[in-house]
């Protein structure tokens, strides 16, 4: 089971109450933390007081590894959950005026919620505020949308913008995080000597940055589960050790012709060829979109899957990822297609000095060959469709 | 609570969101799901011509009926037991020494309508864009993030008083 569990699990009215359960996590760790207190929060801005700093960065990172950690077990599919998305003016305009609101009201919107819970005044008036400010903001929205909407990006990762793993990229933060821990906490102590970091255990907090550092050094080095399995799928040497079963051309072709209902064929090939020619029936999926969740019903239904390549090593590559991504019943078509079309579609009539022994088998190919190919020719809209990918809605602004 | 354990705590609250629902955690959407339904009560035909408001609708519900708004009752309740539990209950407007509780609190409702400006523009404050943007590596998330920190810094010393 590979999470997030909503929509397909959890549904929309269990998952209120989850965001309830949730909060009273989230609210109780705050307050824990001491971010019901401004003066507290705002010490960060004058070097009195880096607790922001350390609980946010901390956080950060914990979750960054965390994801990393269940996408590379298969745990998470990272491709629905919700990415923030990118619009480069907003992003920079909209962050401007939270740091000011910041430094004025001393709270952010989580942060005032949790003080006001606690009696904190200035907590409630800066919520009193922040809702001012978004009515504020949607009477001037007409003036604002150009810059709202502009340069958007879409929803790039810092990791695919860098070319770089998920992994390396986490690496790179956790560095910077504990190199500004440190820096901070000197600074600290220099301004503020009855500071938070005056407190701290040295050595169980050196312990911890450099176990965080060698678990980033392992996120970094490991290949993305993508990258592995895709190495794996076409690695000669795993193949010789796990034997894919395979589907001879004779028995695909007759199974096709005898429309077996309990067979599914799987044209692992680009779209482009695909549309070009394939065998009849056949439901095109290119083998990168193994990973996501669109192809499941397809892959995981209980039929006989025969996975066609362009070539012997192609089908069996592809039938390799679908098996180490847990999927059963899985083929490879012996000889892949172009093998397919030279043993049964390209036969031609016996011309007397046929090879012994195989004459039926002959005889079948030949008699199969215009048949299947008729089925070629027809082969409509019949493809099977994906199940739309659904993407997690989240976000503040939803 | 040791800054570092607490914020280990939080990526964990963090993580469980993601693995479990998908989406990060949120705090300003809620100012927006407020707003809307008070716009929509109070001035219906106001609000049909606000295309800002309009986006939020989800056909014939309400917009208090969002997953953030269950999230941030939730917030506010373990708030509360946290300190419940630690003593820390007391109607207290806390304020610099410079200053007097009436200027501490003009400044905090100019700071939460800056937020709440911000927050919408962005698409998220501090919990949805800054940490949710940093655990999922998202450019704009890390974008707004140092647009949050560094304008705060570039600020700082002009607002000082309020503070020290």
């Amino acid at each position: 089971m590979m999470g997030p569990f909503v929509p397909d699990v959890i549904s929309d009215e269990l998952n209120l109450i989850v965001g309830l359960l949730i909060g009273v996590a989230f609210g109780f760790v705050l307050e824990q933390a001491g971010f019901s207190s401004s003066r507290k929060l705002t010490g960060l801005f004058y070097g009195t007081d880096f607790t922001v700093l350390r609980v946010f960065f901390t956080a950060g990172i914990t979750a960054m590894c965390g994801i990393t950690m269940l996408s590379q077990v298969g745990l998470l599919d990272t491709h629905v959950i919700y990415i923030h998305p990118t619009f480069i003016y907003a992003a920079l305009i909209g962050g401007g005026i939270m740091g000011v609101g910041f430094v004025v009201g001393g709270y952010c919107p989580g942060t005032s919620f949790c003080g006001a819970a606690i009696g904190k005044i200035d907590a409630a008036v800066f919520v009193l505020g922040g809702i001012l400010g978004v009515f504020l903001f949607g009477e001037a929205y007409p003036w604002i949308e150009p810059y709202y909407l502009g340069a958007a990006l879409g929803d790039p990762t810092a990791d695919k913008l860098l070319h770089m793993t998920p992994g390396i990229v986490g690496l790179g933060m956790i560095v910077i995080a504990v190199s500004a821990f440190i820096a901070t906490s000197m600074i600290e102590k220099k301004i503020n000597p009855q500071g938070p970091a005056s407190e701290f255990p040295r050595t169980l907090h050196i312990a911890a940055a450099a176990g965080t550092i060698a678990l980033g050094f392992v996120l970094a080095i490991l290949p993305p589960r993508e990258q592995r399995l895709m190495t794996l799928a076409n690695d000669e040497a795993y193949h010789a050790a796990h034997p894919i079963p395979q589907m001879s051309a004779d028995e695909l072709a007759f199974r096709i012709l005898d429309k077996d209902p309990l067979v599914q064929l799987i044209d692992v090939r680009s779209p482009t060829a695909y549309e070009k020619v394939g065998l009849p029936g056949a439901t095109n999926i290119p083998v990168e979109q193994f990973f996501g969740r669109q192809w499941h019903d397809v892959l995981g239904s209980r039929k006989r899957k025969v996975f066609i390549g362009e070539d012997q090593q192609a089908s069996i590559a592809a039938a390799g990822l679908a098996s180490l991504l847990g999927y059963k019943e899985v083929y490879a078509l012996e000889g892949g297609l172009s093998g397919f079309e030279a043993t049964i579609l390209n036969a031609q009539p016996a011309t007397g000095d046929s090879p012994k022994g195989n004459a039926e088998t002959h005889e079948f190919r030949v008699a199969a060959a215009p048949r299947l190919m008729a089925m070629i020719k027809e082969r409509g809209q019949t493809k099977p469709v994906a199940r739309p990918v659904k993407k997690v809605v989240g976000g503040c602004g939803v | 609570m040791n800054p570092y354990q607490a914020g280990f705590l939080l990526g964990l609250v963090l993580l469980t969101t993601i693995f479990v629902t998908g989406r990060g955690l949120g705090a300003s959407g809620v100012f927006k799901s407020v707003v809307v339904t008070a716009v929509e009560e109070i001035a219906p035909a106001h609000a049909a011509t606000q295309p800002f408001f309009q986006q939020a609708h989800h056909a014939g519900q309400s917009p208090l009926k969002s997953w953030l708004v269950f999230e941030a009752l939730g917030l506010v309740l373990g708030a509360f037991i946290s300190g419940v539990i630690s003593h820390r209950l007391t109607f207290v407007t806390e304020h610099a020494p410079h200053i007097t509780k009436r200027q501490r609190l003009v400044a905090a409702l100019i700071g939460g309508m800056l937020f709440g400006i911000g927050a919408m523009f962005a698409r998220g404050c501090t919990s949805g864009a800054a940490l949710s943007g940093l655990a999922v590596l998202s450019v704009g998330g890390l974008m707004t993030m140092g647009a949050i920190f560094g304008s705060a810094y570039g600020v700082a010393w002009f607002f000082r008083r309020l503070w020290i």
